[in-house]
């Protein structure tokens, strides 16, 4: 990585992002110009085809990561604000393509230059300086695709450590997931209800203000929860808050 | 809502045990209690006093997956020698023909009543009710088997059946049926209940014709079967009666002793975090003229059910499972759902892989698709089996086998097409923000609203 001088970056801006919170990907471009990094984001992308390969459309999906692929071609990096949209592209696409060698080979090659942006910021960007200044006792919630697939667990604390103001209190039984899971939020919504519901409790038992992650899927899955059970505790993707951009409304939509 | 039964399974069904399951606070609160701040906290001790944890992990892969690959050949060996030691093997091809096995041995004796060490094999083909059919009376020994028998239900967890019922329930279940004992009697402590369930089940002991357990593990250089049990009911269950069948399936064996060693390690500290389990029994062949006493006749019963086919397909590392249960005890979904609304023997997230195999995808395939794919069962699986690609494997094939159809997978299809053609999809994204909006707004699910405009556009607009 040490040999690029000025790398080329395509942001996986993630189907979430650019539907629900564009604000994530605008701080994922300003952290990253700030890393030192040429950032373009390709205009050739949608989705990294997670709804597809998880309901089991291997043909549709596969259509998908070609795109991605192909979309992201000739980049030093490729990063996403997002555990599950990286753990989807590094770790399942050289899979998906087990029995199509060329695909394979451009699959593994793309899986070695693809970075989730809190893994990515904490190895490029100068910790010793302050990073912006969030006056607010938050919590973290780790997505299980950065904990388990991509084992990003020390690097987004990295980076909390370099913003004034802010203090952490971590989650209890933070292995635990927060019963989004993409699709099965969908198709099992009272599950998907009940494991949120023990989640969004123990977020708010930290009696921290802010609820953070690097995964919008959970955070807008437990946004909605928290505000409706009349829970004062606003989320914030982790970019925002290290961008200096979380003064407006959360994910939840309550303003501070 | 019915019970599932071994031939007739409700897997189709798991949206409606699971509302059911939700909807029982009584429950929520039991498995709130024994997952968490039982068998979590427990492994975790076991495994912090084991400095060598993940290395006997790697060992017992390295164990299973050797045998997998000499399987016919280590279960010759193993025939051979239970034969040497004096008792017989059974080869049974499925649960039908495993069933009749046994009830004919049951016969051939003249039996009246078996006790029954706590077997999922059994579960798996059905054995008491068969048995019942031919008028021999079943007894489950396990205690929470014998809860659970009482109260006429399956098991909820593979190793501990009566996991769903709280203690008090257990006092209510006793209080129906032990019509000798006093009533109004006192049963509030756990040790009342079990002092009651042994007085009750001493004398079935010595009466039963015959002895039935399952085996966790099968030795292959000398032909014995292990069981492990914390309640020694295995044990009474395998000697006093004349004659004792075990029943375990193919995958079970290993090549040695050091092997079972390993397996045994790995086995009680991740289910339960004991170190040992209290019993642990190893049974070669049938009583020898030396023996003071154990059975005349030895069986051994050995089940396929079509794991052979499973051999050195995608599916073939699930054949590795040691059934510690770690799996089922760190799922989310089954910490709210439980076990019997997975409609078949085997819950979680073993069972999400091992039923659709048993009873068909066309029952089963809600379960491969009723997980989050959050991996911790893959993390806490002591032979380090990769659950989540194998519950995508089902996946896949239920989609293949037109699962899930109607709307759902028109929707899938619609969004697909769109997701191909990125400048298309744009368009497409723009009503679809209003609509969030909208839905935001009104507020039907618990969406939040979207902040606007999509990121592309904005940034196609200038924006940085």
């Amino acid at each position: 990585m040490n040999d690029i001088q000025t790398p080329t970056i395509g942001l996986f801006v993630t189907c979430m992002v650019d539907l629900m919170r564009p604000s994530v990907g605008f701080a994922a471009l300003r952290l990253l110009d700030r890393a030192g990094a040429k950032v373009v984001v390709p205009e050739k992308q949608t989705c990294c085809g997670q709804p597809a390969f998880n309901s089991g459309d291997v043909k549709n999906a596969k259509a998908i990561a070609k795109q991605v692929i192909e979309a992201f071609e000739g980049f030093d990096h490729v990063v996403a604000p997002s555990g599950s949209c990286t753990g989807m592209i590094a770790k399942h696409y050289p899979d998906l393509f087990k029995d199509e060698p060329t695909w394979k080979t451009r699959a593994e090659n793309l899986s070695a230059r693809t970075f989730e942006l809190t893994a990515y910021l904490a190895d490029h960007l100068n910790l010793d300086d302050s990073l912006a200044t969030f006056n607010h006792t938050v919590t973290y919630h780790d997505s299980c695709a950065s904990r388990r697939e991509l084992g990003v667990l020390d690097q987004p604390r990295k980076l909390l450590g370099a913003v004034d103001g802010l203090s952490l209190k971590e989650l209890a039984d933070t292995e635990t997931c927060c019963g989004f899971g993409g699709l099965f939020s969908v198709k099992f919504p009272d599950v998907s209800n009940a494991i949120t519901k023990t989640k969004t409790d123990l977020v708010n038992d930290t009696g921290a203000d802010v609820l953070l992650g690097a995964d919008l899927g959970c955070l807008v899955n437990q946004s909605g929860k928290l505000k409706k059970s009349g829970s004062k505790v606003r989320v914030f993707h982790i970019a925002e808050v290290l961008a200096g951009m979380a003064d407006g409304p959360g994910i939840e939509g309550i303003e501070e | 809502m019915k019970h599932f039964t071994q031939d007739h399974p409700l897997c189709h069904d798991f949206l409606k045990g699971a509302k059911k399951a939700l909807d029982d606070d009584r429950l929520q609160a039991q498995l709130a209690r024994s997952l968490k701040d039982g068998f979590q906290k427990k492994r975790l001790k076991g495994m912090s006093r084991l400095p060598e944890y993940q290395d006997l992990r790697d060992r017992a892969k390295a164990i299973k997956t050797h045998t997998l690959k000499n399987l016919d050949q280590y279960l010759e060996q193993f025939e051979a020698q239970v034969i040497k030691a004096g008792g017989q093997v059974h080869w049974a091809r499925d649960d039908k023909e495993a069933a009749k096995i046994i009830v004919d041995i049951c016969k051939s004796v003249d039996a009246k009543t078996v006790t029954k060490g706590k077997s999922m094999i059994s579960e798996e083909i059905g054995l008491n009710a068969q048995l019942r059919k031919n008028g021999i009376e079943p007894i489950e020994t396990d205690l929470g088997e014998y809860i659970i028998q009482l109260r006429d239900e399956p098991p909820s967890h593979i190793i501990a059946p009566a996991f769903h019922i709280s203690k008090e329930q257990v006092a209510e279940t006793f209080h129906e049926h032990h019509k000798n004992q006093k009533p109004g009697r006192d049963l509030s402590e756990p040790t009342s209940l079990v002092h009651e369930a042994r007085e009750e089940l001493r004398q079935k002991f010595l009466n039963a014709d015959v002895g039935i357990t399952g085996a966790n593990v099968l030795i292959a250089e000398s032909g014995t079967a292990l069981i492990v049990t914390n309640e020694g009911n295995g044990d009474l269950t395998q000697c006093l009666p004349p004659v004792h069948i075990a029943i375990t399936s193919i995958e079970k064996v290993v090549p040695t002793l050091d092997d079972a060693d390993t397996v045994l390690r790995l086995l009680a500290r991740t289910a339960t975090g004991q170190e040992m389990s209290v019993y642990t029994t190893f049974f070669t062949g049938a009583k020898r003229t030396e023996d003071l006493d154990g059975p005349e006749q030895f069986h051994m019963v050995l089940l396929d059910n079509r794991r052979s086919e499973l051999l050195g397909g995608p599916l073939h590392d699930v054949l590795s499972c040691i059934r510690c249960g770690a799996c089922i005890n760190h799922c989310p979904i089954y910490g709210k759902v439980s076990g019997h609304a997975y409609g078949w023997v085997y819950p979680g997230p073993i069972g999400s892989i091992l039923t659709p195999h048993f009873v068909g995808v066309d029952e089963a395939h809600l379960l491969p698709n009723a997980c989050t794919m959050c991996g911790r069962c893959e993390e806490v699986c002591p032979v380090r089996i990769p659950l989540p690609t194998l519950l995508r494997t089902w996946r896949n094939r239920a989609y293949d086998a037109g699962h899930p159809g109607g709307v759902q997978r028109l929707s899938l299809n619609i969004w697909a097409w769109f997701a191909k053609r990125p400048s298309l999809y744009r368009m497409l994204m723009r009503p679809a923000v209003l609509a969030l909006r909208l839905m935001g707004k009104l507020r039907p699910f618990d969406l939040p609203a979207p902040q606007g405009s999509t990121f592309m556009d904005r940034y196609k607009g200038g924006e940085r």
